[in-house]
């Protein structure tokens, strides 16, 4: 009934299984983070976290940030000091 | 969506980022200083004194323990500290428990040196403690998991940031790594047997030996890169999607490069093959990131001229990109026939250790002090002093290991016209002399450095608790006269 498992324990299928799995979930991350432009905004408004409990000093802007105001938005709201 | 929320900055728990950061600079100062006195050893015998604690053996581990686990250690816990609480905005978790992580740990360190210089060790390159302490640092480190893990649950940030995820992979791996590669039968309080044997017991110590580069000294410190570069910079990483992709690409390479250590061995020749594939792949995430953390400065290049803090991350960098080319380069079978069993392995690990590793942790640190403090740093110039000393020294490293490794390795392998080895062992070793000096030499400039960085740190603090102690004297006037 498990004989089919027995496929798995020869390397010479466990081995390009393995690779198209991996290179797969590779390929799956690789599209999920650069398709879809409200996604792409969404992950690069992230970079701005380590500003967010900075004084209100505002890191430059440039590239989208500049004409992102979510981005804006989570450089301009920093409530914590850090006695700089 | 990043958000923020209102913590004032006495909310977060620095006292055990402050204690970690003295340690490491102990540990950096001791640690690097019988580096120091091993390469001269090297250079010049005598120096081993006919005495057993005093041998380059017992020494070597003294060495590379303290300042893998008790500088770099250290430096790690005690900017994971501070980057876990300033990217979630929240207090540290189990105070107690992190106090604890801090003695456990230094306490495993210390007891670590003294018993190897006392020649008890498990023998295993980069894991000599024998089992009691291995048990002990297990200990420790789930500790730091919980603290780690709990403090990240409880965050005021929707999203946990890139940096998090490098220092949390770094906990996961190294615990992996740890428990495995230490698997052993005691037969007394000191000494131990390894669950393995043979060519499995090569490949666990290989697999632990690489791993514990790849997440110790490199996921760990990309964690520091991602939070101290956009901060030094003060503008945001170039690239965070870059940075999900070097983070997969990254963790997932570097578990099956191990094999590279045993190229011409009774390993199985398909593992090499495996192990030196992966590594030549692994460039392309190692520069990826490299190039992410150098461009967050595009556009402000000219803070390289101003700032000497971003001069330390940025060179910090750029040593990581030339150390992962050459990293790749030294894992193909043909390279390795020559560079394995030489000093161009010791001068690949310490372009590596001192240029990526300690600068980068120097640089973190001189952006930290300052914060904990609350407290200017006492001197910019003697900033540029070590930064300086630390470049010329890691050169002089680099490059004489170059011509000792490169040199020793095409000595021991030149054939004459009957088949004859062309040089005996001692030749080569006559040959390598001069490198070695140049090489202690290189030491002593990069130690020269950190001793500079001590002073300048102690001044800064003492300076913080001069003019601590004038506002609280102002205050109690104040208060008097009222």
């Amino acid at each position: 009934m498990f004989d089919w498992l027995l496929w798995f324990t020869h390397m010479e299928n466990s081995k390009p299984l393995a690779l198209l799995l991996f290179f797969g979930a590779f390929c799956g991350i690789l599209i999920y983070v650069f398709t879809g432009k409200r996604r792409a905004r969404r992950l690069e408004s992230y970079k701005y976290i380590p500003f967010d409990d900075e004084e209100p000093r505002r890191p430059e802007l440039h590239g989208f940030a500049r004409d992102n105001p979510r981005a804006r938005i989570a450089t301009q709201s920093r409530k914590v000091m850090d006695n700089e | 969506m990043a958000q923020s929320s209102a913590l004032p900055a006495e909310q977060y728990n620095y006292d055990i980022v402050r204690k970690f950061t003295i340690m490491a600079m102990v540990w950096a100062v001791i640690g690097m200083s019988v580096g120091v006195y091993i390469a001269s050893e090297l250079a010049w015998p005598f120096l081993n004194f006919d005495i057993p604690a005093l041998t380059f053996g017992r020494l070597r581990p003294v060495h590379t323990t303290l300042v893998i686990f008790g500088f770099g250690g250290s430096a790690l816990f005690a900017t994971s500290y501070y980057v876990v609480q300033r990217t979630c905005q929240a207090r540290l978790a189990f105070p107690w428990l992190a106090e604890f992580t801090f003695w456990g740990w230094t306490g495993g360190v210390a007891l670590g040196a003294l018993t190897y210089v006392s020649g008890i060790t498990q023998g295993r390159e980069y894991a000599e403690f024998e089992w009691p302490l291995d048990i002990a640092i297990t200990l420790v480190w789930v500790c730091y998991f919980l603290v780690y893990v709990e403090t990240i649950r409880r965050r005021s940030q929707p999203h946990i940031y890139v940096a998090n995820w490098f220092y949390l992979a770094f906990i996961l791996a190294v615990a992996l790594l740890h428990i495995f590669n230490n698997l052993a039968v005691p037969f007394s309080l000191t000494q131990s047997y390894s669950l393995f044997s043979g060519v499995q017991d090569a490949m666990t110590q290989w697999w632990y030996g690489h791993n514990a580069v790849g997440f110790f000294l490199t996921a760990a410190f990309l964690g520091m890169m991602y939070y101290f570069v956009p901060k030094q910079a003060g503008r945001p990483v170039y690239s965070y999607r870059l940075s999900i992709i070097h983070f997969w690409a990254l963790i997932f390479l570097y578990m099956w490069a191990g094999g590279h250590h045993l190229h011409w061995t009774s390993l199985p020749d398909w593992v090499s093959t495996l192990a030196a594939t992966f590594s030549v792949i692994l460039l392309m995430p190692s520069w990826g990131g490299m190039i992410n953390g150098i461009m967050t400065l595009s556009g402000a290049w000219d803070k390289l001229r101003s700032d000497p803090i971003m001069l330390f991350l940025i060179t910090s960098l750029s040593f990581y990109g030339m150390s992962t080319f050459e990293g790749p380069l030294m894992s193909l079978k043909s390279v390795n026939a020559l560079s394995h069993y030489t000093d161009w392995t010791i001068g690949h690990v310490h372009s590596g250790a001192l240029g990526w590793v300690a600068l980068v942790s120097f640089g973190s640190f001189y952006h930290l002090f300052p914060r904990l403090y609350d407290a200017k740093l006492h001197s910019q110039t003697l900033i540029y002093v070590h930064f300086w000393l630390a470049t010329i020294g890691i050169v002089l490293y680099i490059t004489s290991m170059w011509v000792a490794g490169i040199g020793q390795g095409l000595m021991l392998r030149s054939f004459d016209d009957y088949g004859n080895l062309a040089y005996t062992f001692i030749e080569t070793v006559e040959f390598m002399h001069t490198p070695y000096v140049w090489r202690a030499l290189g030491g002593a400039f990069f130690v020269a450095g950190v001793l500079v960085m001590a002073y300048n740190l102690v001044m800064t603090v003492r300076a913080s608790r001069r003019e601590q102690a004038a506002l609280e004297a102002k205050l109690a006037a104040k208060l008097a006269k009222a």
